[in-house]
């Protein structure tokens, strides 16, 4: 291998491959700003995740004041109400989640769980984030433009999106298309990277099938991914062309004041069909991660191999297939074909089977397993029971006859919330937990990680639980604020103000979080080597955190799955995935 | 390597005295810039295939009216063909070693697809100029995007070409192996070939419709 390139012939199975030429940073800029270090642009995604994602947090707090507390807090009116709520959908589903996911965790994991120096193309992969960084300040700064941000609800319709009279329509909408046609960019460049490293870069012996469920999640929801954001770039292009241009893809004809507009004959239906071919991918965009990191933290603090892994990688191939296959139950209330409602109510029903085994194996994982109640694991099990609630949630929503009475209620943003919001929040602080000690060599503290899982946890429920019923009674979604309502009795109003207040101390709790975060990267108890025993190669790095190149001269050598926990007859009640067989003791 | 019988291994049985014997890995045996292309290829097709589900959709509707194309795509196709010919051209001539041939070759297709981007301009110009604005028909606007997208990937292929040329001038004056440059050469005629298909296939869709 010279300068990167490899000949077709010098191609030799994976066994001989020589050690990679890795990048040398040369200067603090090079090493610490424009880095190509997946472990460097990994942090770099998950601050700027995280950051995003305190602007989306406040953005709740206001949208909830407002709902508990109507007519109270004088600076939040209609318009600046829809503007907190597609705001804060748009920048927790994309900017936070799918961001921290695959640019954060997946940056960080792959390389270090397959055994490989780095990614593929590392270059490609610092543009990657600074793209991503430049969308999310281009969708940021559409809180200084004159009108400020959009306010057309998080999926964007038109042509509400792009007529007079919804907040944003001159700089903020514009701002938002071009930082989502920008992010999706930004994204295919990692993207790439993640799928052509599991691909490709896999140490000796690292077979698919001996890979972390980590890595299989993020590799199929980065194939996801790849294959979706393409509608949601295709249809910001398009509704970009509709604003600017004056184009009708999307945009009917209208009478605007009494007038005819000068659309004529767009589709709004057609923007929904785009939208959500990429939206319900998204969910497992974010879920199948999700999924995988579960999967790895439970098993390493169960101490137990990881129930039917060959189950639960085809699990998440078919969740990730099945996924293309549901988008349509997101519009149950667009006037569809009944017939049409039926297929896709059959196949949002088939993907609960995947999803399902996956709950049984975690459940069976723990059965009988050494558990310990670390933080992680306590993370991990409030996982398991909010995304089955959720999931369940779903089951009645995927029917049209349950959907369509209470598709405008609170109920489905009770359930949309407990099953991509809460649950996957859960796994990134059981993720952040548990790799914390890898990434910075010491441990949150206890203490307050206690608090912050609790107060979370039984918060987040307090919050959610409530809102369903909320939904039953009728209580609509995206309403400013319900009024003097006679189908809606008092509880309803009562239980808004006290969902307000769980919201903020709930808020607060994550507060907590990030002060413990940067406290312990200070003061934190030492971690050492593979604090957890854990048998996966991010934790048998020669140092903590690993250095450049992940690995000490030599890579390591697989020589067995991910899940060798309490094996009979060896002393340890774990194995190293890179432990030789003759030096088991 | 199937990848069924990859998926149904087991692992947790499988004998670790296999990593010494045979090859106890699954890495394509194609280099990894190949596969990353093959997988941007992927990303692409789903983009202007949407495209083109949305086009047939929005044909279906009962006003729709259709938009004469400008007779300029006609030598466009044919400019964009010889582009990829020349593309061919200096990636035959890395099989052969012979480097002042890669480079031409890859002058004259840079230069082809210059052309190319400019003659889709033109296109452009002689659609605004007969009246036929992107607001005033939901065709003219298909015609402007499906122009617009093909030629932002174009323009992104010119990136890697630039880079290409770069590097080819650079072992020229070092005397250096054509080895060297042989991958980036081959990305970009496979990427160019591709381009030339989508193109085609764009272009019959404007055609029959």
């Amino acid at each position: 291998m010279s300068n990167g390139v490899i000949e077709d012939s010098q191609v030799i199975p994976a066994a001989e491959v020589e050690e990679v030429e890795l990048y040398h940073a040369k200067s603090f800029i090079t090493k610490w700003v424009f880095c190509q270090d997946a472990k460097v642009i990994a942090i770099q995604y998950s601050v700027t995740a995280i950051a995003i994602g305190l602007v989306g947090l406040v953005l709740s707090w206001l949208m909830r004041l407002q709902l508990g507390f109507p007519d109270v807090f004088s600076f939040i009116d209609a318009e600046s109400y829809y503007q907190y709520v597609t705001m804060h959908g748009m920048i927790m589903v994309v900017y936070l989640l799918t961001a921290l996911f695959l640019g954060g965790f997946g940056n960080y994991l792959i390389p270090l769980m397959v055994g490989a120096r780095d990614m593929v193309f590392p270059y490609m992969n610092m543009l990657s984030y600074w793209i991503y960084l430049l969308a999310t300040l281009i969708l940021a700064a559409s809180f200084f433009v004159p009108g400020g941000p959009t306010g057309a609800g998080w999926t964007l319709y038109p042509p509400q999106s792009i007529s007079e009279g919804t907040p944003g329509i001159n700089g903020g909408i514009i701002l938002m298309l071009v930082s989502l046609a920008f992010f999706i960019i930004g994204f295919t460049m990692g993207g790439l990277n993640y799928v052509v490293t599991v691909l490709q870069a896999r140490t000796r012996g690292m077979t698919l099938m001996r890979m972390p469920l980590t890595v299989w999640g993020i590799f199929v929801a980065t194939i996801l991914a790849l294959l979706a954001f393409p509608a949601l770039f295709v249809a910001a292009i398009m509704t970009l062309f509709d604003k600017l241009l004056g184009t009708s893809f999307f945009m009917p004809e209208m009478l605007v004041q009494g007038e005819l507009g000068p659309h004529e004959n767009g589709s709004p239906l057609l923007f929904q069909h785009l939208f959500w071919f990429f939206g319900h991918p998204e969910v497992y965009i974010v879920a199948l991660p999700a999924f995988g990191v579960v999967s790895d933290i439970i098993s390493t603090h169960a101490r137990k191999n990881i129930f039917g892994y060959r189950m639960m990688v085809w699990a998440i191939v078919a969740i990730g297939g099945l996924s293309f296959i549901v988008w349509a139950h997101h519009m149950y209330v667009s006037g569809m074909n009944p017939y049409f409602g039926f297929f896709f109510a059959t196949t949002t029903l088939i993907i609960a089977v995947p999803t399902a085994l996956k709950l049984y194996n975690w459940v069976l994982t723990l059965y009988k397993g050494n558990i310990h109640l670390t933080i992680p694991m306590l993370f991990c099990v409030a996982f398991i029971l909010t995304f089955l609630n959720g999931g369940i949630t779903g089951l009645f929503l995927g029917n049209v006859v349950v959907d369509i009475p209470l598709s405008d209620t609170m109920f489905v943003v009770a359930h949309f919330h407990m099953v991509m919001g809460i649950a996957p929040v859960l796994v990134i602080f059981a993720a952040i937990y548990h790799w914390f000690p890898l990434m910075s060599g010491r441990f949150l503290n206890e203490f307050w990680g206690q608090v912050h899982f609790w107060v979370t946890f039984l918060g987040t429920y307090l919050i959610y639980f409530p809102m369903h019923y909320l939904g039953f009674v009728g209580v609509p979604r995206r309403y400013f604020e319900i009024g003097e309502t006679s189908f809606i009795p008092e509880s309803a109003v009562v239980l808004n103000e006290f969902i307000t207040i769980m919201v903020l101390i709930v808020g607060v709790a994550q507060i907590i979080f990030i002060i413990n975060i940067i406290m312990s990267i200070f003061n934190g108890k030492l971690a050492g080597k593979n604090p957890w025993n854990s048998t996966t190669l991010e934790w048998q790095a020669e140092t903590t955190p690993p250095g450049h190149g992940n690995f000490g001269k030599e890579l390591p050598i697989c020589y067995r799955w991910a899940y060798e926990y309490s094996p009979p007859g060896v002393k340890a009640d774990f194995v190293p995935q890179n432990l030789a067989p003759d030096k088991i003791k | 390597m199937s990848i069924f019988n990859e998926l149904t291994k087991k692992p947790w049985l499988a004998d670790p005295s296999q990593i010494d014997g045979a090859p106890a890995n699954q890495a394509l045996f194609l280099p990894s810039g190949k596969v990353g292309l093959r997988v941007f290829l992927v990303v692409v097709t789903v983009v202007f295939l949407l495209t083109t589900i949305a086009y047939g959709d929005r044909m279906l509707f009962a006003n729709w009216k259709s938009t004469p194309e400008p007779w300029v795509l006609w030598l466009n196709t044919f400019v964009l063909i010889a582009s990829s010919v020349a593309m061919q051209w200096a990636r035959n001539n890395t099989k052969r070693g012979n480097l002042t041939g890669v480079r031409d070759g890859l002058i004259f297709g840079g230069v082809l697809t210059i052309s190319f981007l400019v003659g889709q301009l033109y296109g452009w110009q002689l659609m605004v100029e007969s009246g036929y604005y992107a607001h005033t028909n939901t065709a003219n606007a298909f015609f402007y995007l499906i122009t617009a997208l093909h030629g932002a990937h174009m323009i992104g292929g010119l990136i890697a070409w630039g880079r290409s040329l770069l590097k080819v001038r650079k072992i020229l004056r070092s005397n250096g192996s054509v080895s060297d440059v042989k991958l980036s050469v081959e990305l970009c005629t496979t990427y160019w070939h591709y381009l030339l298909m989508i193109w085609l296939i764009l272009f019959m869709l404007l055609l029959i419709s």
